[in-house]
């Protein structure tokens, strides 16, 4: 199967783009489960790019081995043309189940990334302080992970990740574990938060919705074994009102498109 | 309802307020909850010593009384000169190596071959059987009361630190390893702390087993201290003095637990206080 571009738009010519991470060749088997099978994959830098599919298709595999906590068993992944084996500053992870230190306060949690790597403590914790303003939690500085919901919980991860400065963030279905509300809050806000961090985001998620509504480009995966099957760039304008895209017609065409794509691969 | 509500206020000044406090009361303060289990306690024990149960068996107040007389006379504060110093010595000691050990085996698999099969052993057997075995080759003096302490405390932290270093969170692993934590990072700043529930719950189960082991070895091995104070009232049928002596050290061993408790809280889980 070969993998197609497909712009929802009037440009239809691919223009060379600049890719900050590069993935060639990229093999990954469980026993004799075949997870990912020969991916070649660019990610565009300062672009969000969705890793989409059914469970099954590899994605989170996919994202592990960019960040360099799962080995490939061929194939290289390349962040700004080095070749990269194990996880380094300039990639942070943003974990589906959140891995917040429950004996440590939001700020510590959030300043932990720098306090690895022995940054002094009022420096870390002015950075911390400052993107936990940007997510959205200043004045919880001083609660414990237990005293937060899901979704103030996952943006503590988020402010860990965007503290350490990484170029690039991975996301592994980060809104999996949070209830409805709070996702479509939380996902308005990352909106916002794109324009003004200019990072590259690379976002793992089977929601088709959530996927359409955030990415710049979505990379539908196919299961069984993990191959990319479509590369979709949907053409929504995101300025202005978030509340507005969930009735663009780009953006519901575009979901439709992509169940009609995906709609094989479930029983 | 707001209306409502200040009317009342108006009304009854603090009154409602004040009968409000009364209402939730007693019930929801724990101080008062556990003095009135001790008072409970003291009243059944005074009550049966005066059916009597037994002969052998004073009332909660004679006990006191004679507790209070073995302070005055200075019997008790010798006594315990000399069962605090193996008792110290032997939990301190296991403490240190048990944590140490426990957290050995569970980093690293050869340590773990090695080591955590005799533990296990160790923990099931009935060690009091080995005190005599201890006298026989370390004598009667303070080295065989402080190892038949140990023998009774380190298996159990040593196990309870393996076990708890083997169930560490592994999501906080690996979150720890993609921002780039070290080994020793890992262990100091993840693994510790996630263990350290599991491992303060052996520290309690190990000091309440060391001081059993101290009892026994002063029961068993050479008559001093507390051991000493305990056979010699109960030689002369000094009931109440031997009963006084079995609670302080009971409650010694309940307020050392309690200690740890609140060290557990406050060094390593803050987010456990008032909770």
């Amino acid at each position: 199967m070969r993998a197609s571009v497909v712009r929802n738009g009037p440009t239809s010519v691919i223009e060379p783009i600049d890719s900050i991470v590069k993935v060639r060749g990229i093999s990954k088997a469980y026993g004799n489960v075949e997870a990912l099978r020969g991916i070649d994959l660019d990610f565009p830098r300062g672009k969000l790019t969705s890793l989409l599919g059914p469970s099954g298709c590899g994605k989170t595999t996919l994202l592990k081995i960019i960040a360099g906590l799962i080995d490939a068993d061929a194939g290289t992944v390349a962040v700004e043309g080095k070749t990269v084996t194990r996880p380094g500053p300039e990639r942070a992870f943003v974990f589906q189940d959140f891995a917040l230190m429950p004996w440590a306060t939001v700020i510590r949690n959030v300043a932990f990334g720098l306090e690895l790597r022995g940054t002094r403590k009022a420096e870390r914790e002015d950075i911390a302080r400052h993107y936990i303003a940007e997510v959205g939690l200043a004045s919880f500085e001083d609660k414990y992970p237990h005293e937060l919901s899901g979704g103030m919980r996952q943006r503590v991860g988020l402010a860990r990740a965007l503290s350490v400065k990484a170029d690039v963030l991975l996301l592994d279905e980060p809104f999996s574990a949070v209830d409805e509300q709070n996702r479509r809050k939380f996902q308005e806000d990352l909106i916002r938060l794109r324009t003004n961090q200019n990072k590259t985001f690379i976002f793992v998620t089977h929601s088709i919705e959530e996927a359409v509504y955030i990415s710049d480009r979505i990379v539908l995966l196919s299961p069984r074994p993990g191959r990319i099957s479509q590369i979709i760039e949907p053409d929504i304008d995101r300025s202005g009102d978030p509340e507005r895209i969930h009735r663009d017609k780009h953006y519901l065409d575009t979901v439709d498109e992509i169940w009609r794509g995906l709609k094989r691969y479930v029983e | 309802m707001a209306t409502i509500v200040r009317t009342e206020s108006e009304a009854g000044g603090l009154a409602p307020f004040a009968g409000g406090h009364a209402a939730r009361g007693w019930r929801d303060q724990p101080v008062m909850l556990r003095l009135l289990s001790v008072v409970l306690f003291a009243a059944i024990w005074e009550i049966a010593g005066r059916i009597p149960v037994s002969f052998a068996f004073p009332t909660f107040f004679d006990t006191m009384v004679a507790f209070f007389g073995l302070l005055a006379d200075g019997s008790m504060a010798k006594a315990y000169l000399s069962t605090l110093q193996p008792l110290v010595l032997g939990v301190v000691l296991s403490a240190f190596l048990g944590v140490g050990l426990g957290t050995l085996c569970g980093l690293w698999r050869t340590g773990e071959w090695l080591l955590i099969p005799m533990f296990i052993v160790l923990q099931a057997a009935p060690v009091a059987a080995f005190i005599p075995m201890v006298t026989f080759i370390y004598g009667i003096g303070m080295t065989a009361k402080t190892l038949a302490v140990m023998i009774l405390a380190l298996p159990v932290i040593v196990l309870n630190t393996y076990k708890a270093v083997r169930n560490v969170n592994e999501s906080l692993l690996v979150m720890c390893r993609s921002f780039l934590g070290t080994r020793w990072q890992t262990v100091a700043k993840i693994i510790l702390p996630d263990a350290s529930p599991v491992i303060f719950a052996g520290l309690r189960l190990g000091v309440a087993a060391g001081f059993v082991g101290v009892v026994l070895a002063e029961l068993l091995i050479t008559p001093t201290g507390i051991g000493d104070l305990i056979t010699f009232h109960r030689s002369r049928a000094d009931y109440a003095e031997m009963y006084a002596t079995i609670g302080s050290i009971i409650a010694l061993s309940t307020l050392t637990l309690v200690f740890l408790q609140w060290v557990e809280v406050r060094v390593f889980r803050p987010e456990k206080r008032g909770a």
